[in-house]
């Protein structure tokens, strides 16, 4: 059995009197692709941003690469190995570029961080990361505010790979893209995992991508997995009421949107 | 005053030849492009397209609710009244028969104001209702966008609310002033997807109930094709195509609705790799003299470069691509 590149372990958030995510496990293998699905306050973010250290946890444990990050760096040195394993791609480009900085001379700086090149290759780094995301020259030299959402969600994602983590997180990072970008970054994905063997985490609530770019899934609600398994299996034959509902609730030809019983409980916040 | 506005109409909205110009950067730019979409008195119609299609700036030129210094020309009647030509109050009953449900409910409620505030404001402002009974007709329409308990809805603040309950709001607000025909812009993309349906059930309901005509706008054409009637697909500021909806999603006859279609993943297989459209959507600036998708197009010709297509009458529904007849032919006859 192959070692998994990121376990996790019992994991648990609580904050205040809320349970964020409670006792939650799951592994990741070695250029596998697991997504995590669910609504918003299924927890499933906050269980990315533990895994990234973003949130300490409550309880629980998780291992990336083989080493433990359940408790935060002691150094900086600690922090950028960290970063070199574990990398996050967020929703929003437009919150997580810098508009002061070309997308070049973003990933020369996590180039010049991560890895031992010099500027001659950092150079020939940058270019090939643009390539293998779909940016042209003029592109990489441009401001941020220059660029269309897409682009700019390419940009993050090529800056993310510029740290070769082993391990990269994608929260609802297309969720936000127009379906014609949308299906480029998709594609784009499946070629670098293909590429360089990187392992997925990906975060959506959106079924039919979760079934492009997955090959196991999680189904979490109220900070709770309620089915796993194997995405295709999930996602035809759901056993779960929750998952048969999440189905049930994506639109297509001859769907009728339902009133669903009991939805007050739910609402009444 | 004689009422303006006839709501047994046919065509309850018919816009013609449409184009609108912004000032972007201190240049006049266009936005929309010889845009012409009809929606019949209950009838449920999509408009769907990606960003800067001009799919937003289509819904606020029907109640003239356009950024200022934005230039009009083209024609649109609402109910056979000519929209431009509406002064003071006729523009007001305007935009009451025709209210607007936005993507985001926080953005468009004053968050320090209650519930029972927004929705009694508009009835009590005319100084025609007084406070119990706005309160009473608030609850009624609450009850009829599936919020129960509306008592106590009226009391509570929006930060207290989820967004699809917030969004619910929003609707009964909307239905508060007798419409017509409701403009929904995204109405269901910033929520959950059972909540998305929740939603949809509502308005899907009130459009039955009421004989409630609607404008959807939504990037998603699929759930465009589940509940209207006629889908509209535009593109870089024109309609690429108008169908209805059925045939739209399985037939499409424009290479562009057949792109978008092919690019979004599917719920029920893997594909090894989404078929893709090269470039990233056009504003109607952007676009170059002839076809707007030319650049993109798989199916291009010389001619499509040179000359702009019309939209005009095929199969049923409304096509502007200069190859559409022969693509048709092409696909419903296949080489042996």
């Amino acid at each position: 059995m192959s070692e998994a590149i990121l376990r996790v372990e019992g994991l648990r958030k609580v904050f205040g009197q809320a349970v964020a995510v409670g006792e939650v496990s799951f592994s990741l293998p070695p250029a596998g692709a697991l997504a995590v699905v669910g609504e918003s306050g299924s927890g499933k973010t906050t269980v990315a941003r533990m895994i990234v250290g973003l949130e300490r946890p409550t309880a629980g444990h998780v291992t990336a690469c083989g080493r433990d990050r359940s408790q935060p760096a002691r150094s900086a040195r600690e922090r950028r190995r960290r970063g070199g394993e574990v990398q996050i791609v967020f929703q929003d480009p437009y919150a997580s570029l810098d508009p002061r900085q070309s997308p070049a001379a973003a990933l020369e700086e996590v180039l010049r961080l991560h890895t031992a090149l010099d500027r001659g290759r950092r150079r020939a780094r940058v270019a090939e990361l643009a390539d293998l995301v779909g940016l042209d020259e003029r592109q990489m030299a441009a401001r941020p505010a220059r660029l269309s959402g897409g682009q700019r969600q390419r940009v993050a994602i090529a800056r993310a790979l510029a740290a070769e983590p082993r391990i990269l997180i994608l929260d609802e990072s297309v969720a936000a893209l127009d379906v014609s970008i949308q299906a480029q970054v998709l594609n784009v994905l499946s070629q670098v995992r293909e590429r360089t063997g990187v392992a997925y985490l990906f975060i959506s609530h959106d079924l039919a991508v979760v079934r492009q770019v997955s090959d196991d899934v999680i189904v979490m609600r109220h900070g709770a997995i309620v089915e796993r398994g194997p995405t295709g299996r999930v996602l035809d034959a759901p056993e779960h009421p929750y998952t048969r509902l999440l189905r049930a609730s994506v639109p297509g030809p001859g769907w009728r949107p339902a009133r669903r019983i009991g939805q007050e409980a739910k609402e009444t916040r | 005053m004689s009422d303006p506005i006839n709501r047994r109409m046919s065509d309850l909205l018919d816009i013609s030849g449409l184009t609108v110009r912004l000032p972007l950067q201190g240049l006049p730019r266009t936005v929309l492009s010889q845009v012409s979409l009809r929606v019949g008195a209950g009838e449920a119609v999509g408009l769907v397209g990606e960003s800067g299609s001009g799919k937003s700036m289509t819904a606020r030129s029907i109640v003239r609710l356009l950024p200022t210094g934005a230039h009009a020309e083209g024609s649109i009647r609402f109910g056979g009244a000519d929209v431009a030509a509406l002064r003071g109050p006729a523009l007001r009953e305007l935009r009451r028969r025709v209210p607007m449900v936005f993507q985001d409910p926080r953005a468009h409620i004053n968050p320090v104001r209650t519930v029972g505030d927004f929705l009694t404001e508009a009835l009590r402002a005319h100084g025609r209702t007084p406070r119990r009974a706005a309160e009473e007709r608030a609850v009624g329409v609450l009850e009829e966008v599936g919020v129960a308990g509306g008592r106590r809805r009226l009391r509570q603040y929006p930060h207290e609310l989820s967004g699809g309950l917030l969004q619910r709001v929003m609707i009964a607000a909307a239905l508060l002033t007798e419409p017509l025909l409701l403009l929904a812009d995204e109405p269901t993309t910033a929520l959950d997807v059972t909540t998305q349906a929740e939603v949809m059930a509502v308005l899907d309901e009130l459009r039955r109930e009421r004989g409630l005509a609607m404008l959807f706008i939504t990037h998603d054409l699929e759930l465009a094709a589940a509940v209207c009637d006629r889908t509209a697909v535009m593109y870089a500021g024109r309609v690429m195509e108008v169908r209805a909806s059925a045939l739209l999603h399985q037939h499409p006859l424009h290479p562009y609705t057949t792109a978008l279609s092919a690019a979004r993943p599917r719920l029920d297989r893997r594909a090894e790799r989404l078929v893709t459209t090269p470039g990233r959507p056009l504003s109607a600036f952007e676009a170059p003299h002839g076809c707007p998708f030319a650049p993109r197009c798989a199916h291009v010709r010389q001619r499509c470069h040179d000359t702009r297509p019309d939209l005009l009458p095929l199969a049923g529904g409304q096509v502007a691509c200069l190859r559409a007849e022969e693509l048709r032919q092409e696909r419903a006859v296949p080489h042996e």
